[in-house]
C-alpha cells in the first residue's frame, strides 16, 4: 500500500483524520498528534492489513523556525511489503513523546540517541540515559541553538 | 516416622561480579565497553556503553551545508566498508535530486561495493576466528583482503576511506586494468573460500563454540530491526539487494543465503558465521555478471552536477552493507540539507547484544559480540 | 664448586632453550601463517630477536598495581620458576648426566610441577584485578582435573616399566629388539601405552596452557588472564617458565614413551652425547607439535575443556589402566 491508502484505510476503519503531506521531492509522509501516537502506532504494528512490524529508523529533529521538535519513524512491513513515514511534533519548552519501545524493541536504542542529541523526553522508556555523548554532558548537540560548553570536567573542548 | 529433614547449610554469600570489559579489551572490535555482571563465569547481565568514538558525522553534515561536501565523512562512519557508506549516501542523494546515472557508473558501483563486501566479511569472518582463539585464519584472511585492498586503491588511490564516489558518477576513471585485476582476484578467490572453510567452519572446536550460542529468534530480530547476517542468520530471507533492489542489483542472479541451523539452532553464531562466508560466493557471481555486463565506455562524470541544486523534501534511502542496512535519512531545504541521519545496522545489531547473552559464559559472550560483527564507527558515527 | 656447576647447566639449558623456543616460535606461527616472521635482528633469520627482546624486557618499568599485595605479586614468577627448575633435577638428560638420580623421580617431578598452579594462582589473586582473578580461577580448575589423567597415564608406564627411577627408566629402554628392528620403547612395548601416550599428550597440553587448552591466560577474553598486570622482567619469568614447562613435559613424556636419551638405531650413534640430542630432539618434536596446534586451532571454552577431561580422559585413562596392567600379567 502506498502512503495515501494507508492514511485512507485508517481513516476508514479507524474514524482519524489524518492527511498526508507532500514535499516537493522524496518521500510523503503522515504527521500525527503526541496524544494518539502510541494508539496509532500499534494499530500500524497489529492491523492485519498493515502489520507493520519493522521499525527501520527513528530520528528526532529540530526544527527551528517552526520552535518545534519532531520525532520521524520509518516504518516498513517485511509482510505486506510497504512502508510509511510517520511523524510527530512537539513545542520545544515541552518536549514530550509516548516511546513506542514495548512496540518495537529497536526503538530502545534509537530514542536513547534522541533524548541525548536532540532533547526529547520519550514518556514510558525504560531506560532514558544519554547513549553517545557523556551523562553530565550539557546541551543536545543536534539542536540548531547548540553551543558547544567550553571544557568538560575541566578539559577544554577545543573552542 | 518422622520425616527427615535434612539440616540446613550455612548461608553461603552468593555475590556477582560486575567487570568492564573494554574500552580497551582484545576482543571489543574497537572502543566499545560492555558492563558485564558476571555470577562466576556465567553473565547475569550485559550493558553496552557507547559513544567512545562519536564523530559527530550527523552534526558535520548538517554544518558543511553542501551535499558534495558530507561524502569523505560518510567513508568514516563504517571504515571498514566505507564504499558502502559511500553508496548509500549518493543513492539517497540521487534520489532526493532525482538524478539519472550512466550504466558505467553504476556497474562499477557494484563492482566495488561486492569487492568492499568480500573484503569486509574476510575481516569480519577473521576476527571472529580471533575471538575464539584462532588467529591463523584471520591472517589468511587478511591475504585475500590485502588483494582486494589492492585493486581499491588503484581505482580510488587510497586503502581504507576511498572517497570515490560522488552524487551522480564517480571521481575520476576507471583504470584500464581494472577488469583484468578483478577477474585474477575473483578466480585466485574461489578456492580459498573452501581453504578458510577446512581451517575453521568445519572445525569441530569451532563448531563446538559457535553452535547454539547467542541464539535469535527470528521474531526477535526483527522486532529488533536486525538486518543484514544477522537477520539472515536467524532464517529470514531478507536482503534488500533483493527484496528492495537499489542501484542496478535487479539484474543480476545471485542466492540469499540465510542460517539453517545446521550445526545447532538456527540463528546462533554459526549460522551467523556461515551466511557471512556463503555471502562471499555470491557476491563473486555478482561480480562476474557485472564484469560481463559492464559496457567497456563511458565518462563516468557525465552525470556529475556541477553545482547542486537542493530541493526541499526527504528521503529514507537504505542499502545493503556487510553488516545490514545502512539508512539515511535526509532532510533538504533548498539552501542545502537540513538533517542528515545515518541509521547504521552496527548501531541496530549491538542493541540485540543484551537480549542474547544473559545466561552465556565469559567466552559466549566474546563469541556474540564476534558473530554480530559491529564496527565501532558505525555504532558511534 | 663442581656441584655448583652441575646443579647450573639444566639452568644455562632452561635459559638458552626458552630463548631459542620463542624464536621457533614466532617463526613456526609465521610460516604457518604465510608470512617470514622476524627476519632482521642479528642477521639470519632473526636468530636474534628473542635476545632483542629479553634486554628490552629488561630495561622496562616494573609496575605493581598499587592495591596488589606487594609480596605475592613480587614472588609468584619466581616460585613458578623455580618450581620447573626444580623438576629439571630428575630429568636424564643423558646416560652420564642425570641432576639428581633418585628412586623416586617420577613421584618428586609430579609433585613438583603442582607447585606450578599455586604459583598462577598466587600471581592471579595478589594481582587484585578481576581478569586475573577469572584467570586464576580457570587455571586452578583446569590444572587440578588435568593432573589426573597426567597421572594415571604416568601410572600405566609405571606398571610396565617397574620403576620410579627416570634414569633406570630410560635405561632399560636402549636397545633394538622389538619385532627384530623396532627401538625397545616402551610405547611399543605395550599396544595400551599408544592410549596412554595420546591421553599423556592431550594432558600436558592442557597443563602447559597451550591451546586449545590456553584458557588460564586466553587473550581474547581475559586479556592475559592471570599475568595481565605484570609487565617488565616479571612479565619475562612467566614467559620463560611457561616454555621451560613446555619442555619439562614433552621431555617427560621423551623419558616415559619414546626412550628418553636411547638411540633409535639401537648401538649405533649411541654414546653420552648423542644420547643428549637424541633426549632433547624427542623433546624438541614435541614441543613443535604443540606449537604447530597452537596456529591452528581455536580454544575450548572452560566449561568443555572440564567435560573433556572429566567425561572422557579419566574414564578411558583408567579403563586403560586396567588393560595395561592385565596384558603385563598376561604377556
Amino acid at each position: 500500500m502506498t502512503t495515501e491508502e494507508i492514511t485512507e484505510y485508517l481513516n476508514r476503519e479507524y474514524g482519524g483524520n489524518l492527511d498526508p503531506t507532500y514535499a516537493e521531492a522524496g518521500d510523503s509522509w503522515i504527521t500525527v498528534s503526541p496524544s494518539v501516537l502510541r494508539e496509532v502506532a500499534k494499530t500500524l504494528r497489529d492491523d492485519k492489513n498493515l502489520q507493520f512490524n519493522n521499525l527501520m529508523c527513528l530520528s528526532g529533529i529540530h526544527y527551528q523556525k517552526e520552535n518545534e521538535l519532531g520525532v520521524a519513524y520509518h516504518l516498513h512491513s517485511t509482510i505486506h511489503d510497504h512502508k510509511l513515514v510517520m511523524k510527530v511534533r512537539v513545542p520545544e519548552d515541552n518536549p514530550v513523546v509516548p516511546s513506542v519501545e514495548s512496540l518495537w524493541k529497536t526503538a530502545n536504542w534509537h530514542e536513547r540517541e534522541a533524548y541525548d542529541l536532540v532533547g526529547i523526553t520519550f514518556r514510558g522508556h525504560p531506560g532514558l540515559l544519554r547513549i553517545l555523548t557523556p551523562q553530565d554532558w550539557e546541551g543536545h548537540p543536534l539542536r540548531k541553538d547548540y553551543e558547544q560548553q567550553e571544557s568538560y570536567r575541566n578539559v577544554s573542548t577545543g573552542i | 516416622m518422622a520425616p527427615v529433614t535434612s539440616p540446613q547449610p550455612a548461608a553461603i554469600e552468593n555475590r556477582t561480579m560486575t567487570i568492564n570489559m573494554g574500552p580497551q579489551h582484545p576482543s571489543t572490535h574497537g572502543v566499545l565497553r560492555l558492563e558485564v555482571t558476571v555470577d562466576g563465569e556465567v553473565v547475569t547481565k550485559v550493558k553496552p556503553d557507547i559513544g567512545y568514538l562519536h564523530r559527530c558525522f550527523e552534526k558535520y553534515a548538517e554544518s558543511l551545508g553542501d551535499y558534495a561536501k558530507v561524502v569523505p565523512y560518510t567513508d568514516r562512519i563504517d571504515y571498514v566498508s566505507a564504499l558502502h557508506q559511500e553508496m548509500g549516501y549518493v543513492i539517497a542523494v540521487e534520489k532526493l535530486l532525482e538524478l539519472e546515472v550512466p550504466e558505467r557508473v553504476e556497474y562499477m558501483r557494484v563492482i566495488l561495493a561486492e569487492l568492499q563486501r568480500i573484503a569486509s566479511h574476510l575481516l569480519g569472518i577473521g576476527t571472529f576466528g580471533l575471538d575464539l582463539g584462532a588467529f591463523t585464519p584471520f591472517l589468511y584472511c587478511f591475504i585475500e583482503r590485502e588483494n582486494i585492498l589492492r585493486i581499491l586503491e588503484k581505482v580510488s588511490g587510497a586503502r581504507l576511506l576511498y572517497n570515490y564516489l560522488c552524487v551522480g558518477g564517480l571521481m575520476r576513471d576507471i583504470p584500464t586494468d581494472f577488469t583484468s585485476d578483478t577477474w585474477e582476484f575473483v578466480t585466485s578467490f574461489r578456492p580459498k573460500i573452501k581453504e578458510l572453510n577446512d581451517l575453521l567452519t568445519t572445525n569441530s572446536i569451532f563448531i563446538d563454540r559457535t553452535a547454539n550460542i547467542g541464539v535469535l529468534p527470528a521474531e526477535v530480530a526483527l522486532n529488533y530491526s536486525a538486518s543484514g547476517p544477522m537477520l539472515r542468520g536467524s532464517g529470514v530471507s531478507w536482503d534488500l539487494r533483493k527484496n528492495d533492489p537499489y542501484s542496478i542489483y535487479d539484474r543480476f542472479e545471485f542466492n540469499v543465503p540465510v542460517g539453517q541451523g545446521e550445526m545447532g539452532t538456527v540463528g546462533d553464531c554459526w549460522d551467523r558465521y556461515i551466511v557471512r562466508v556463503r555471502e562471499m560466493e555470491e557476491s563473486l557471481k555478482i561480480i562476474e555478471q557485472a564484469l560481463d555486463q559492464m559496457p567497456g565506455e563511458g565518462d563516468v562524470k557525465e552525470a556529475v552536477p556541477r553545482r547542486i541544486r537542493s530541493k526541499e523534501g526527504e528521503v529514507y534511502v537504505r542499502t545493503e552493507t556487510p553488516r545490514g542496512e545502512l539508512g539515511y535519512y535526509i532532510i533538504s531545504e533548498k539552501s542545502g540539507p537540513y538533517r542528515i541521519k545515518a541509521r547504521t545496522p552496527s548501531f541496530v545489531n549491538l542493541s540485540i547484544l543484551p537480549a542474547i547473552s544473559k545466561g552465556a559464559l565469559v567466552a559466549d559472550l566474546v563469541a556474540i559480540v564476534g558473530s554480530i560483527d559491529i564496527v565501532l564507527g558505525g555504532v558511534d558515527r | 664448586m663442581a656441584l655448583l656447576i652441575f646443579a647450573t647447566l639444566p639452568l644455562l639449558l632452561i635459559v638458552g632453550y626458552a630463548l631459542f623456543a620463542i624464536w621457533l616460535e614466532r617463526k613456526v606461527s609465521a610460516h604457518i601463517q604465510d608470512r617470514l616472521g622476524p627476519m632482521r635482528v642479528g642477521g639470519w633469520h632473526g636468530w636474534a630477536q628473542t635476545i632483542a627482546d629479553m634486554l628490552k624486557l629488561i630495561q622496562k618499568e616494573d609496575i605493581i598495581p598499587t592495591n596488589a599485595s606487594r609480596f605475592l605479586f613480587k614472588s609468584a614468577p619466581f616460585v613458578l620458576f623455580a618450581a620447573s627448575y626444580a623438576a629439571f633435577s630428575v630429568i636424564p638428560f643423558s646416560s652420564a648426566y642425570i641432576g639428581s638420580s633418585i628412586n623416586i623421580g617420577v613421584f618428586y617431578l609430579l609433585a613438583v610441577t603442582s607447585l606450578l598452579t599455586l604459583s598462577v594462582i598466587m600471581g592471579a589473586w595478589a594481582s587484585n584485578n578481576k581478569w586475573s582473578l577469572l584467570g586464576g580461577m580457570r587455571t586452578a580448575a583446569q590444572m587440578v582435573s588435568y593432573e589426573v589423567p597426567t597421572i594415571m597415564s604416568v601410572l600405566s608406564v609405571l606398571v610396565v616399566a617397574g620403576s620410579l627411577n627416570l634414569m633406570t627408566i630410560s635405561e632399560m629402554q636402549t636397545g633394538n629388539d622389538i619385532l627384530g628392528f623396532l627401538p625397545n620403547w616402551l610405547i611399543f612395548q605395550n599396544p595400551f601405552l599408544i592410549v596412554a601416550f595420546i591421553i599423556f599428550f592431550i594432558s600436558i597440553v592442557a597443563e602447559s596452557h597451550r591451546v586449545p587448552f590456553d584458557l588460564p591466560e586466553s587473550e581474547s577474553e581475559l586479556v592475559a588472564g592471570f599475568q595481565t598486570e605484570y609487565s617488565g622482567m616479571r612479565w619475562g619469568i612467566f614467559m620463560l617458565a611457561e616454555y621451560a614447562d613446555m619442555l619439562l613435559l614433552s621431555l617427560l613424556g621423551a623419558v616415559l614413551f619414546f626412550g628418553g636419551w636411547a638411540s633409535p638405531f639401537g648401538s649405533y650413534l649411541s654414546g653420552p652425547v648423542w644420547g643428549f640430542i637424541w633426549f632433547m630432539l624427542k623433546g624438541l618434536l614435541f614441543v613443535f607439535v604443540m606449537m604447530w596446534m597452537r596456529w591452528t586451532l581455536p580454544r575450548y571454552r572452560v566449561d568443555q575443556l572440564m567435560e573433556i577431561c572429566w567425561t572422557i580422559l579419566i574414564p578411558v585413562s583408567f579403563i586403560n589402566f586396567v588393560l595395561i596392567a592385565l596384558w603385563e600379567m598376561t604377556f
